[in-house]
């Protein structure tokens, strides 16, 4: 288990105080300017050295992100914009960091824009995190008042100021591309890329995406060191991760904790153990309603972290894990996730439009059986023509829960129309 | 797509609208956040200022907004009609977001909805079925104006609204004994030892 000297947040549940006081306490802001004095090109390379990847979903190395962005400022401005539009269901860790750590990402966004050579950075928080979002902004008044963001933050010479953005409720801001639009005025729909946000993004200049996670331990990486974030974990899946837990546990909570901790042991040390215990486990989605559900089977030996995931053809994703026991009906579980990406879909891409609607409606007929076996293989077949299809990963984040359910709970499904097949009959 | 359609018919006429002076602050601090120019950036944040004098967003208060912002009109309707959180018909006093997305479902939302739909009467209280609240590990979670009220179930919904009847506010979050989204029974990490 990781220990606590080694954890980042170490006021994940708010026992302590978040101003900038208690912050600067428990280590947050501490000569900020020495780590400035590395310069951009020195943080860069140590954001790289450390091995972090980007912690809100797909797991893109984020030193090499923000060495994405051009080396020199012309005509236009540089940003930063953080996505705090906490969505995807089973997540609710930058929850805590917004509301209980706020400073760490405040203290990110100066670091990250100054390697970026940004003298701006947007936070675009989820428009129901109306109360996280007072915190962050009490965080940002207090951090410019103290002249560490402002014309000279942290005395380094280097102007930079933060802003929060909120949003109004919709999942699809969550996309980079859908971010940008949405903070510019317009409706969340995803752009076309290229042109990738590093050439242009906000306003049409340099931008880079990043998640709050991924902002708000760079801090902390850069003041402990590169090694020592590259020594937790395994190669190429590096350093702590925060872990939501959710579902049927005994204890559901948020944890940070090593990357690569086998499943089993996150869900019995942190969360209580599976309701019922570990052999009433039925399935457990691993990383956020996108990415494909894992069965007991896997899920009795799996490691947490990318490229073991990946392995098993699903994914890390946000590392929201919803644990479901064996009372679960599991279609009706995949199909809320149909519906959820139905109402979701921006509207945009017409086989996304298209087929998160039918795909539900689809679905809703396998819950009861109401359907033919070969209609299993048809739905198969629309998921595949739905993903790779549109702008964004939406139509991918639809098609792969129900890719997962087919793949693994098949025998159940066509139960399910067997079963209803046979009651019609005796009737 | 996540669309609003408010039948015009049972939509109040309202004559007019404007800001009073502490809000048109607020909607000046916001301008302010962006570059000259890019002020349509403010149009979430300012019809949520109109939403909050108002109670709720009439036609004539999103063209009071896009008069502000030197917007078309039909651009501050998309947004409107776009965003899940507007509301485009007057609602109760509380409004009941309900979260019924897998996570909740998996720990008992339908009981929730069950007592909140029973206590709607689009006076005190109004309900809405809403996505993901992104407080997951505190399910089942239902927003109520701007607080989260966590690890619901039936009985416990029952007692918040009763509260909120008796015109108290009670406390937001967990419903259940627990810190935030620490395991119950006290955190397995950081006690300090």
């Amino acid at each position: 288990m990781l220990a606590d000297k080694d954890r980042i947040f170490t006021n994940l549940y708010g026992f302590h105080d978040w101003r900038l006081a208690g912050a600067r306490a428990r280590g947050a802001w501490d000569n900020t300017k020495a780590i400035l004095d590395k310069g951009p090109e020195g943080i860069v390379d140590e954001m790289k050295k450390s091995g972090l990847r980007g912690r809100g979903g797909a797991g893109f190395p984020t030193g090499m992100k923000w060495s994405f962005m051009p080396k020199e400022v012309k005509d236009r401005p540089h940003y930063l914009v953080v996505n705090a539009d906490e969505s995807e269901p089973g997540t609710c860790k930058d929850r805590d960091i917004l509301r209980h750590d706020p400073h760490l990402l405040v203290e990110g966004c100066l670091i990250a824009g100054f390697a970026m050579r940004a003298h701006a950075a947007y936070i675009y928080v989820r428009g129901e995190f109306y109360n996280e979002a007072q915190h962050l902004i009490e965080a940002v008044r207090e951090a410019r008042e103290a002249g560490l963001l402002g014309d000279n933050a942290c005395g380094s010479g280097w102007k930079f100021e933060v802003y929060v953005h909120r949003g109004a409720g919709a999942y699809i801001c969550g996309e980079e591309t859908a971010l940008l639009e949405s903070l510019e005025g317009k409706k969340g729909m995803p752009r076309l890329k290229p042109p990738f946000p590093a050439g242009a993004g906000l306003y049409g200049c340099p931008s880079t995406v990043n998640n709050v996670e991924s902002i708000a331990v760079a801090p902390t990486i850069l003041r402990r060191g590169a090694a020592w974030f590259a020594g937790l974990g395994r190669p190429n899946n590096t350093g702590t991760k925060l872990f939501c837990i959710s579902g049927h546990v005994n204890r559901p909570c948020n944890v940070e904790e090593e990357m690569g901790i086998p499943l089993k042991e996150l869900i019995e040390k942190h969360a209580g153990g599976v309701r019922g215990g570990w052999d009433n486990l039925l399935a457990v989605i691993p990383g956020g309603a996108s990415v494909p559900l894992l069965p007991k089977s896997i899920c009795d030996g799996i490691l947490m972290d990318f490229d073991s995931l990946k392995n098993e053809g699903t994914g890390l994703g946000t590392a929201a894990v919803i644990v479901m026991d064996k009372s679960t009906d599991v279609v009706k579980a995949i199909a809320r996730l149909s519906y959820f990406y139905k109402h979701e879909s921006c509207g945009q891409c017409t086989p996304c439009r298209e087929g998160t609607g039918w795909m539900w409606r689809v679905m809703e007929r396998m819950v009861v059986g109401n359907a033919r076996i070969e209609e299993i293989d048809a739905l198969h077949d629309v998921t595949k023509q739905v993903e790779g299809h549109t702008i964004c990963a939406l139509g991918d984040a639809a098609a792969w829960p129900i890719q997962g359910l087919i793949k693994h709970f098949r025998p159940e499904m066509e139960r399910r129309i067997r079963a209803r097949i046979e009651k019609l009959a005796a009737e | 797509m996540a669309m609003i359609t408010a039948d015009p018919t049972d939509v109040p006429q309202v004559a007019s609208f404007a800001f009073t002076p502490e809000y048109m602050a607020k909607v000046n601090e916001l301008i302010a956040n962006y570059p000259p120019g890019r002020q349509a950036s403010a149009v979430i944040g300012v019809l949520d200022l109109a939403q909050r004098q108002q109670g709720w967003l009439p036609r004539v208060a999103m063209n009071e907004v896009a008069r502000i912002l030197d917007m078309a009109p039909i651009r501050v309707y998309e947004i409107a009609t776009f965003y899940t959180m507007f509301q485009l018909k007057p609602k109760g006093r509380y409004l009941l977001q309900v979260c019924t997305t897998t996570p909740c479902w998996l720990r008992g939302s339908e009981a929730v909805m069950k007592a909140c739909l029973e206590a709607a009467d689009g006076t005190t209280f109004s309900v809405q079925e809403v996505e993901c609240l992104g407080g997951c590990v505190n399910a089942p979670v239902v927003q109520i104006n701007d607080d989260f009220y966590e690890d619901l179930d039936e009985a416990s919904m029952k007692k918040v609204l009763d509260a909120f009847r008796r015109g108290e506010v009670p406390r937001p979050g967990p419903q259940v004994d627990r810190q935030t989204s620490a395991p119950i029974g006290g955190p397995t990490t950081l006690k300090g030892e």
